[in-house]
């Protein structure tokens, strides 16, 4: 099957660079996957799980909070202003983290506690939670 | 007993024996910091160059094109510089040419009646602008360990000024690591993009883009990406000069250390050279001191039989 070339980059590292049959990120405009020669596209991404499915079925997950991705000549680039492998994620931490968040936000009607929250459940979720 | 001179002679040898340990010392660390700093640029340098690359790409799409970040000013009114500078000197010339040039870009500005709105990063230009009485948005605290945090504080400043229309144009004076043996101080500017800069980073895509446009599919709508790409540019661009400043300066330590270094260990050599002099001087002077005395009492003698 026809492949993309996946670059994930952050600030502080490059955490992904390889091709790939599938990515799925979320965006603004929700949910989104890309396949080979997928249309020029830019959009802002949401914190959410980045999925790499390599050919052949393997999957790489990884937590990205925020930033930016491009497609444009077969090539997936995704700009995060922070992320992190999933493996590199404690789980029960995480976990925690995300019924705190949800405290919060259940507690009063606080934006920065819902971002919180939406990046806890990334985490979570990378973490294969 | 050594004598005042040879005494004098070995005081200011002890001393520059400790000046040369603190030196060396210095030398090291910085020698052990370049590489830390080069890691550092070399982990931040894949992120820039996406970066650029998204860019450059909406720079070449009509929607893209039409933000005022890539719009060239007709007449410049008011210009900013951010300086980046050390927190601390014994570096070298690394300070004073980020100072210099960035005096001459001001006095350029100026001559032409242009404003200049001054932001720098670094306890060096802090201290240097403060006190001739400039007004200056100042950084200071991570000149050795820059994060995108610090890259983030600085672009803040200086995109909440261009998009309030403080400024028209913000330009860049920082000093380049080239290689180990090589910094160069660059003023580069960073706002409006240049259209140089869009083109570089198409490079390697520049037989497909012989169109020139790339039509894109946004989400959400252009206006609000690229309202948000751009600052995020700015961000990366100031991260790689932070960066690059960063490592720069553990160069410019590293190698004014081992100049002090290698100038205490000259000195050391001729100091010694002139204490065992004058200790040699002062054992002669004695030996002829006895044997004048000896002659001159067998001379008494002879006289007296």
């Amino acid at each position: 099957m026809a492949t993309t070339h996946v670059e994930l980059v952050t600030p502080q590292r490059n955490l992904f660079s390889g091709e790939a049959e599938m990515v799925t990120c979320r965006t603004e405009g929700g949910d989104i996957a890309f396949l080979a020669d997928h249309m020029p596209y830019l959009g802002v991404l949401e914190p959410c799980v980045v999925r790499i499915i390599a050919e052949g079925g393997g999957e790489t997950r990884m937590a990205a909070h925020g930033g930016f991705v491009e497609v444009h000549h077969n090539r997936v680039t995704i700009l995060a202003d922070v992320a992190e492998p999933g493996d590199d994620i404690d789980l029960a931490r995480a976990q925690r983290a995300r019924e705190e968040a949800e405290r919060a936000v259940a507690a009063g009607n606080d934006p920065e506690a819902e971002a919180a929250l939406r990046r806890a459940q990334a985490r979570v979720e990378a973490a294969g939670g | 007993m050594a004598s005042g001179r040879e005494r004098i002679l070995r005081r200011r040898i002890k001393s520059v024996q400790s000046t040369k340990k603190i030196t060396r010392a210095m030398e090291l660390i910085a020698a052990s910091r370049i590489v830390r700093a080069q890691q550092a640029i070399a982990a931040a340098r894949p992120y820039v160059t996406q970066m650029r690359k998204v860019v450059a790409d909406l720079g070449h799409d009509p929607e893209g094109q039409r933000h005022p970040l890539f719009r060239q000013p007709e007449e410049t009114r008011r210009a900013a510089i951010v300086a980046i500078t050390a927190d601390r000197g014994l570096a070298g010339a690394y300070n004073s040419s980020v100072i210099r040039t960035t005096e001459r870009l001001i006095r350029e500005y100026e001559s032409a009646g242009v404003d200049v709105m001054l932001v720098t990063t670094g306890k060096k230009a802090q201290s240097y602008f403060r006190y001739r009485g400039r007004a200056a948005e100042s950084f200071i605290g991570f000149s050795e360990r820059p994060a995108f945090g610090d890259a983030r504080e600085v672009a803040a400043v200086v995109m909440r000024a261009f998009e309030e229309g403080e400024v028209d144009t913000v330009n860049l004076v920082y000093t380049r690591f080239l290689s180990l043996g090589s910094q160069q101080v660059t003023t580069r500017q960073l706002i409006p993009l240049l259209r140089e800069d869009i083109e570089s980073g198409t490079e390697d895509d520049a037989a497909e883009d012989s169109g020139g446009t790339i039509v894109y599919e946004f989400e959400p709508d252009p206006e609000e990406i690229v309202e948000k790409l751009l600052p995020s540019w700015v961000e990366a661009e100031l991260l790689v000069a932070l960066l690059e400043g960063a490592a720069s300066e553990q160069a410019a330590r590293q190698r004014a250390m081992k100049a002090a270094t290698d100038n205490a260990n000259d000195l050391l050599e001729t100091l010694t050279r002139e204490a065992n002099n004058a200790r040699q001087a002062e054992i002669t002077q004695e030996i002829s001191e006895i044997v004048g005395g000896a002659n001159a009492l067998a001379g008494a003698s002879a006289t007296s039989e």
